[in-house]
């Protein structure tokens, strides 16, 4: 019974391993995860002598070499989970579920889009952003960190959007300022018809609540820690308010982790 | 012995409750056809759980307080279960409720929605006060609630008791259940313990797996008539050959499920080998 969307659980291996400012960069060969991938979507891997699993946004799917296509995911070494995980040699083999959840819904026509994002977390704009290259999309997009080190790609950012700001909360690059001091002034500027954010939460809120302001769909990836990524647990509780009008909560990584902005109820999360 | 005995009974491998998701997330994983599932505990209004962290993971397990979210048994069987059914698995409704009262009218309810195979009782949830739940502090509370529960449910239709795996008063509560009308006794649910905040939660996962055993060990010596599922730390082809070798008519899948959601696939795969 299984459909061409469905993830699937597979033997992968760690095929590049590289820190870039305080992130590390790891390309996976876990066959038939990139084949499915869709930009928001996302995996979860099996931690040596952990329980429960390690969600990881997907960089981007590339083809490399004898592996194939292949997934690039970003690790933030927080804890402790996350910093086994960094330090895992070329070679090292490990389970990956995916891809999972709810990926970003694309426009169908090629309209002005306003891509936000903060930190590792930002990752899926990546993929989004050249597959809204592709429709034809202008894609207008800001990049933020607290400082340069944990700042994400953003000279690729320029292949695939038409205009790239960077904010750091140091000033260490780009401006100084927050994504909550400039959204605003930015969906004035860029007019955008779709706002699309992945961050953490106080920036998702910042940009779902610009585009409301402004009359603009938005849509957020949400991350909330997902004990088992596959929505068999209900570990991963998402406050949202549904078309009905009725309060709910939903599963992170099943119902999203892509969500409507204006759905997300922020005051509970 | 013990094995095989009723086909109404699940076995030898099922879903735990609440580790399953509403089924369609195994889809992916599993094949649904036959397969003995019990749902995330229902009860008879929309719960929307705590909120997080509610899994928190320490050496060897899974301390978790969800809450038991769950849609109410109104969209319960609008929707989940004739999804359940039409995919072909064998589902067992967990079900849990405030009063004995409650346990009877979600007992009622489903006796006559289509597709049940049979009726998990929720009997001592790790955090029953906090998620206000009935309290079961005495073995005999649990078998109040079975008898409750059996009225309502034709005599053919299995009632699993799910109880807590407290080696001092088990042998005492899977006998009361049992007397009560349960056709089979589930060892158990999780270890009441405390997520680092305090709040009150369930341990789980292979930590727990000797206390089961214990468990498992004192019921079939005390009674061996009484069919027996075991539920704790089954990962793997030994540690559930272990309980069905001591005569569990079914081991419970839960932790191990989060940890990698094929687990059951190749668990079933591997137990039908061997038979």
């Amino acid at each position: 019974m299984s459909e061409v969307r469905d993830p699937v659980h597979v033997d992968g291996e760690v095929i590049v391993s590289k820190k870039i400012g305080a992130y590390r960069h790891l390309t996976i060969a876990a066959p038939g995860v990139p084949e499915r991938f869709r930009a928001g979507t996302f995996v979860v891997v099996t931690i040596p002598g952990h329980l429960l699993r390690r969600a990881l946004w997907v960089h981007r799917v590339r083809e490399s070499g004898a592996f194939g296509p292949t997934l690039d995911v970003v690790v933030d070494p927080r804890g402790s989970g996350t910093r086994l995980l960094a330090s895992q040699p070329v070679g090292t083999r490990l389970a990956v579920t995916g891809p999972l959840g709810r990926a970003f819904a694309l426009p169908k026509e090629p309209v002005a889009c306003l891509l936000v994002g903060e930190g590792y977390a930002a990752a899926p704009l990546f993929p989004l952003a050249e597959r809204l290259r592709e429709r034809g999309c202008a894609v207008t997009l800001l990049l933020s960190a607290p400082d340069e080190a944990h700042l994400l790609s953003a000279l690729e950012a320029r292949r695939s959007a038409r205009a790239v700001t960077v904010l750091t909360a140091d000033g260490s690059v780009g401006q100084r300022g927050t994504v909550a001091d400039e959204v605003e002034a930015l969906v004035g500027r860029s007019r955008p018809d779709v706002v699309y954010a992945a961050g953490p939460k106080p920036v998702l809120h910042a940009v779902a609540a610009a585009a409301e302001r402004a009359g603009v769909w938005s849509q957020v990836a949400v991350e909330i820690e997902s004990p088992c990524g596959t929505g068999l647990c209900h570990g991963c509780p998402l406050p949202v308010m549904g078309e009905d009008g009725v309060e709910r909560v939903v599963r992170a990584c099943t119902e999203g982790p892509v969500v409507r902005g204006d759905r997300v109820r922020w005051d509970a999360l | 012995m013990g094995r095989a005995v009723n086909r109404d009974l699940p076995g030898p491998v099922m879903v735990a409750s609440g580790c399953g998701g509403t089924g369609r997330e195994l889809r992916a994983f599993v094949d649904l056809v036959g397969l003995d599932f019990a749902t995330r505990s229902i009860t008879l209004d929309a719960r929307t759980g705590g909120l997080g962290p509610r899994l928190v993971e320490v050496p060897g397990g899974v301390v978790h307080a969800g809450g038991l979210p769950n849609p109410g048994l109104d969209h319960f069987l609008a929707t989940e279960l004739p999804w359940l059914v039409r995919a072909g698995a064998r589902v067992f409704v967990s079900i849990a409720g405030a009063t004995i009262g409650e346990y009877a009218d979600l007992a009622r309810r489903l006796s006559s929605a289509p597709g049940v195979a049979g009726i998990e009782v929720n009997l001592g949830a790790p955090d029953e006060l906090s998620s206000g739940l009935f309290e079961v502090r005495e073995p005999y509370h649990a078998a109040s609630v079975i008898a409750a529960v059996r009225r309502e449910i034709p005599a053919d239709r299995p009632v699993l008791a799910k109880i807590r795996p407290d080696v001092s008063r088990v042998v005492e509560g899977a006998r009361l259940c049992q007397e009560a009308g349960a056709t089979a006794v589930v060892v158990g649910s999780p270890l009441p313990a405390a997520l680092p905040d305090g709040r009150e939660a369930g341990l789980g996962g292979p930590a727990v797996a000797p206390v089961v055993w214990r468990c498992v060990v004192e019921v079939r010596s005390a009674l061996p008539d009484v069919p027996l599922i075991a539920c704790g730390g089954v990962h793997d082809v030994a540690s559930a050959r272990r309980f069905l070798d001591a005569g569990a008519v079914a081991v419970q899948l839960g932790t191990a499920l989060l940890h990698d959601p094929t687990t059951l696939a190749r668990l079933r795969a591997q137990l039908q080998e061997d038979e």
